[in-house]
């Protein structure tokens, strides 16, 4: 018998050197009534906290994941590695839902 | 209408209840379609092309909807496509700021009327398949030709670009052909599949026989499902709806009655949900009469079901009242005949053992001649 953590972070679905982008369909908007950012997609209107909202405005489909990262971490003055984290599992739960696409690296 | 949003809303006992907002619109323009899938979820009596909305009147629907909340309109039918003045009014759902779900069967929508489309501001096209070859499909829709169009449709769809979902509406004649169903959402391009088990209201229900999945056949789509959803996880989206009459619990209908949706039906109506119609004692209200903040704040027909202090037993004093509701309300009607009882899918209804074997002596039955959905003679289809 083994222990099972209680809960698995996913594979993850991006690499730092792949870069991510909204494909068509997807885009970043207010909800003037409620006061809020979401991310709008195919039967989906997600609600933003402003972490998820600073991530996503990055997505240019030009910087690799690495490269925001790096700017996420210089702009907010955090630990790049606490950062890569949080924005690898973040755009993982958006690939998986197919809100995200990534192209690698030419 | 200040003076009227201060007024108290209330449920069907009079219990004081407390609307959210709504998310999603789904805006049934047109109830006419070149299909007759004996499954179609609109009602069995259908509206005539005389009564619809106008273009404007939408646009209208679509900028009051907006004030209220909703970020997201499905433009559905019947087929939508039968409209010919369909791209005005994607036009004004964008210009209203809504994002814009179109679902269609892709039959009478040509490829220029498709870059039309586009230009107007369709973000994401939803095509529904009722089979996965000529034969199938056809017999289903009972529109002969419809796989050719409909595959036609799809090349256009991912020629132009846009996200597009596969509808699978998946029953008794089908389900074995599920693997394939998904193989073929994904050689179209698909982002997303929905596989959704044939509900039983209205046209449904005349055809119980002929489309009630069987305990195994339930059970081996379940398994599809999550077999699939491991497999091409990162590469398309698999959204489910179970067959509800094999499960333990009910489907939390609408994520809760009157808490996130609403449905505009053809001639203006507006429906808590699209079965809603099938509460016979339900009074409905139009927004060729009131606007539809008020309609959603302050009708009858919208705070009969909010909230939980309606229930009876068992859904009362049950720990998943707020999980899923008490389920289905138009299912209630159907299967209980009270709109209020406690969906009789769920296991703890005291009608579920009754209700089971009714499924499974339809699943195990001679399956019979489709019904297909037709306009009634005279009307305008």
């Amino acid at each position: 018998m083994t222990v099972q953590p209680a809960r698995l972070t996913p594979a993850p679905l991006i690499g730092a050197d792949d870069i991510p982008y909204l494909p068509r369909g997807v885009r970043l908007a207010d909800d003037r009534v409620r006061g809020i950012r979401v991310l709008q997609a195919p039967e989906r209107a997600m609600q933003l906290d402003a972490i998820g909202d600073a991530i996503l405005g990055e997505l240019d489909g030009v910087r690799s994941m690495g490269a925001i990262v790096r700017d996420l971490a210089a702009r907010y003055n955090a630990p790049p590695d606490q950062i890569a984290g949080d924005v690898r599992d973040f755009l993982t739960g958006l690939i998986e839902r197919r809100m995200v696409f990534v192209r690698e690296r030419p | 209408m200040r003076d009227q949003l201060q007024q108290q809303p209330r449920d069907l006992d009079g219990n004081p209840v407390t609307p959210g907002l709504p998310m999603a619109m789904l805006a049934e323009i047109t109830h006419r379609c070149p299909l007759a899938c004996p499954y179609c979820s609109n009602p069995v009596e259908l509206t005539r092309a005389a009564q619809e909305l106008t273009a404007d009147d939408w646009g209208r629907v679509f900028r009051q909807a907006a004030d209220l909340g909703v970020l997201q309109v499905h433009i559905s039918g019947g087929e939508p496509g039968a409209r010919r003045d369909l791209a005005q009014i994607v036009a004004h759902a964008r210009d209203a700021g809504l994002y814009v779900n179109l679902i269609t069967s892709g039959i009478g929508i040509t490829r220029d009327r498709l870059e039309e489309l586009d230009r107007a501001g369709v973000d994401h096209v939803q095509l529904s398949l009722q089979g996965i070859r000529p034969d199938m499909a056809d017999r289903i829709s009972g529109h002969p030709g419809s796989w050719d169009k409909k595959m036609g449709f799809a090349g256009w769809v991912q020629d132009i670009g846009f996200p597009l979902t596969i509808n699978a509406v998946v029953h008794r004649q089908n389900l074995e052909r599920l693997p394939d169903m998904i193989d073929l959402a994904e050689t179209l391009g698909a982002r997303r599949i929905e596989v959704a088990t044939v509900q039983f209201h209205g046209w449904a229900d005349l055809n119980r026989r002929a489309l009630m999945p069987t305990r195994e056949q339930a059970a081996f789509a379940r398994t599809v499902v999550n077999d699939a959803r491991i497999r091409l996880r990162g590469r398309m989206v698999i959204d489910y709806v179970p067959a509800d009459h094999h499960a333990v619990y009910p489907k939390a209908c609408m994520g809760g009655w009157g808490s996130t949706g609403l449905n505009v039906a053809p001639d203006g109506t507006v429906l808590p949900c699209h079965a809603a119609q099938s509460i016979p004692w339900m009074q409905f209200e139009n927004v060729r009469d009131r606007p539809l903040a008020e309609i959603w704040h302050l009708s009858d027909s919208f705070n009969a079901f909010r909230g939980t202090a309606w229930m009876p037993e068992p859904c009362r004093s049950c720990d998943r009242k707020t999980v899923d509701f008490g389920g289905c309300r138009c299912q209630a009607m159907a299967l209980a005949g009270d709109a209020r009882a406690t969906d009789p899918v769920c296991s703890l209804s005291p009608l579920h053992q009754q209700v089971v074997a009714r499924a499974e002596a339809d699943a195990d039955a001679d399956p019979g001649e489709l019904i297909y959905r037709r306009m009634k003679k005279g009307d305008t289809s």
